[in-house]
């Protein structure tokens, strides 16, 4: 299609200097390379924006930066001195030192500063970058072409392929591809996981694409690759939650200083619109599995009702202002350490108390709450999420309860006699079966309360994320640490 | 507009496949039997509630049919069949039934 233009250009032996006439650096520098021809050096002298700069001088055009692309230069002037095509040394900018030392000649630039820094090379200039990149760089994507002819609208066209989740997507360009992958060490042909429903291997390009179409920054593509690691396995068996009826999707709870690296909410507005990186990383992470796991609503997603947060459920603990470890840590992670934990999640929803002042009322008000979760009498079929917000926290902090205290007590709360559970209790059909009459359930399994501290800093209130089948026949938590 | 405006294709998008790029293979699905007697019908419960009362009584009213009836079960409803118990259903099975109640 385009010629192979990741071929490194050999630099000839001698000095190699890299200038452009836009820098003063290196029009003050112009009688210093005049001066090393003069003294009998071999000056190979390249240029990157205009070929008669330095006036009356020999050079390279280096036009399409490929020189200066291939061989790092990013400041203007860079001085090299080859041998066998091998660069053996280098500097930049204007040290007189520095030059006298790679050239070989002394008594360089007697009427000059002793030292002036140079400028930003035309090919670091992020107004090129990009492009560089793809012209360079771009033998590294895999992924099939798609043209999209002039009079066709590229955003129609992606709605057109099926490629997007009813929103708009970001056209993913090689450009915006190759950077995104910036964002990552991993290399793009990496596979990350294999993905349901159609159990196909996703590579690191194709989920930099779907971030790029998610409309991720390149510092939220490794929380991407986590989280399809994260969802794609046998424990949290997204295969399960995208085919179930119920309105589950993979909700991400994320922790560490990355989150607060990369601008995520943790506080007001949590679960709501406008940042950029909550929405799109759990965004990305839906797009992934439905552009290459196959996973789509009406085929094998049979949700009966889904949520909206099947277009993206992703946030930020708030660990800064929590009076407990975070839930990464409280599954293992070692502190301040960047990781997400997948939920297989519906829609939050709100606990009020605004007049609790003391921790066991409003430790009462949440087991009231988390008892509804799903059907009052429906017992350990379910995990959930408790999403605390900080002024209900506080009343825990203030108490000094720690987080196993606040658990420990909840669990305490949530023991429910059989008889309110059976079968027609209450008038309700349903229920457990009638054999379980007199024994007490819980209406949670041992570690099936998730806590997390996330919210507004006003506002007595507090959300509940309820789960979907738990446990080996269904989906587990899973927790994985972030690394770049 | 005058006949100069040109609309050949000259810098046109591409864009990057996020999909898995792969064709789906279909199969054929056998014939229709005339008649199930003789046959070996599996019957393949997927594990959720109340589908094994539905399944006891296909497995009746075929065995009376005189098919020859072989019981399945996955291990959960929420994953798709081990790919050991696919195998040995159509190893020895000519027709299959997969039921589910709830």
């Amino acid at each position: 299609m385009t010629a192979n233009h990741s071929t490194v250009p050999v630099l000839p032996d001698g000095l190699v200097i890299v200038v452009k006439r836009e820098c003063e650096t290196c029009r003050m520098v112009v009688p210093v390379i005049a001066h090393l021809r003069e003294s009998g050096a071999v000056v190979n002298l390249y240029v990157q924006d205009d070929p008669t700069f330095p006036d009356g001088m020999d050079v390279v055009h280096d036009a399409d930066l490929s020189v200066s692309w291939h061989h790092d230069i990013e400041t203007v002037p860079t001085v090299m001195r080859v041998s066998n095509g091998v660069e053996v040394e280098r500097t930049v900018g204007w040290v007189r030192d520095e030059w006298e030392r790679v050239t070989g000649v002394s008594g360089l630039g007697p009427d000059l500063p002793t030292f002036r820094p140079g400028c930003g090379s035309l090919s670091v200039d992020p107004d090129l970058v990009d492009r560089l990149r793809v012209r360079f760089g771009g033998s590294v994507l895999s992924a099939r072409r798609v043209d999209v002819a002039d009079l066709e609208d590229e955003f129609e066209a992606m709605f057109d392929r099926g490629w997007t989740d009813g929103l708009p997507v970001v056209p993913p360009t090689e450009q915006r591809v190759m950077r995104m992958l910036q964002g990552t060490t991993r290399a793009p042909s990496d596979v990350v996981a294999v993905v349901p429903p159609d159990l196909v291997e996703v590579t690191v390009e194709k989920i930099a694409i779907n971030a790029v179409m998610a409309g991720c920054k390149p510092e939220y593509l490794p929380w991407v690759i986590a989280g399809v690691e994260a969802v794609c396995n046998d424990t949290f068996n997204i295969h399960g939650v995208l085919a179930t009826t119920m309105p589950v999707g993979p909700v991400i709870v994320c922790n560490g200083p990355g989150t607060r690296a990369i601008g995520m909410n943790s506080g007001m507005n949590v679960f709501g619109q406008g940042n950029r990186a909550n929405l799109t990383i759990g965004r990305a992470i839906q797009l992934v599995i439905r552009n290459v796991g196959g996973g789509r609503p009406g085929e094998v997603d049979r949700a009966t009702h889904g949520n909206p947060g099947k277009i993206s459920f992703c946030f930020a603990e708030d660990e800064i202002g929590s009076p407990w470890t975070s839930l990464a840590t409280s599954r293992g992670v070692a502190p301040d350490t960047d990781a997400l934990t997948v939920f297989p999640g519906e829609g939050p929803r709100c606990v009020v108390d605004q007049l609790a002042r003391d921790p066991e009322s409003l430790t009462n008000t949440f087991a009231a709450c988390l008892r509804t979760l799903h059907n009052p009498k429906s017992v350990l079929a379910f995990d959930v999420i408790v999403v605390m917000g900080p002024e209900h926290a506080r009343v825990y902090a203030d108490a000094g309860w720690d987080r196993e205290r606040v658990l420990e007590e909840l669990h305490a709360r949530l023991q429910i006699p059989g008889d309110e559970l059976v079968r027609g209790a209450h008038g309700i059909a349903e229920g457990v079966p009638e054999r379980l009459r007199g024994v007490t359930l819980p209406k949670f399994r041992p570690g099936g309360i998730l806590l997390v501290h996330a919210g507004g800093g006003a506002g007595l209130f507090s959300a509940i994320i309820g789960g979907w089948a738990n446990g080996e026949v269904g989906s587990q938590p899973v927790t994985m640490t972030v690394t770049r | 507009m005058t006949g100069t405006m040109s609309v050949v294709n000259t810098n046109n998008t591409v864009l990057l496949d996020p999909t898995n790029e792969r064709r789906v293979a279909t199969m054929e699905r056998v014939g229709r039997p005339e008649s199930l007697r003789g046959l070996t019908v599996g019957l393949l419960d997927i594990s959720k509630a109340r589908g094994d009362v539905f399944i006891d009584r296909l497995e009746e009213r075929l065995s009376e049919m005189g098919a020859d009836v072989r019981r399945y079960k996955k291990p959960t409803f929420t994953k798709p069949a081990p790919v050991d118990l696919r195998h040995e259903i159509a190893t020895y099975c000519q027709v299959v039934i997969e039921a589910l109640a709830d």
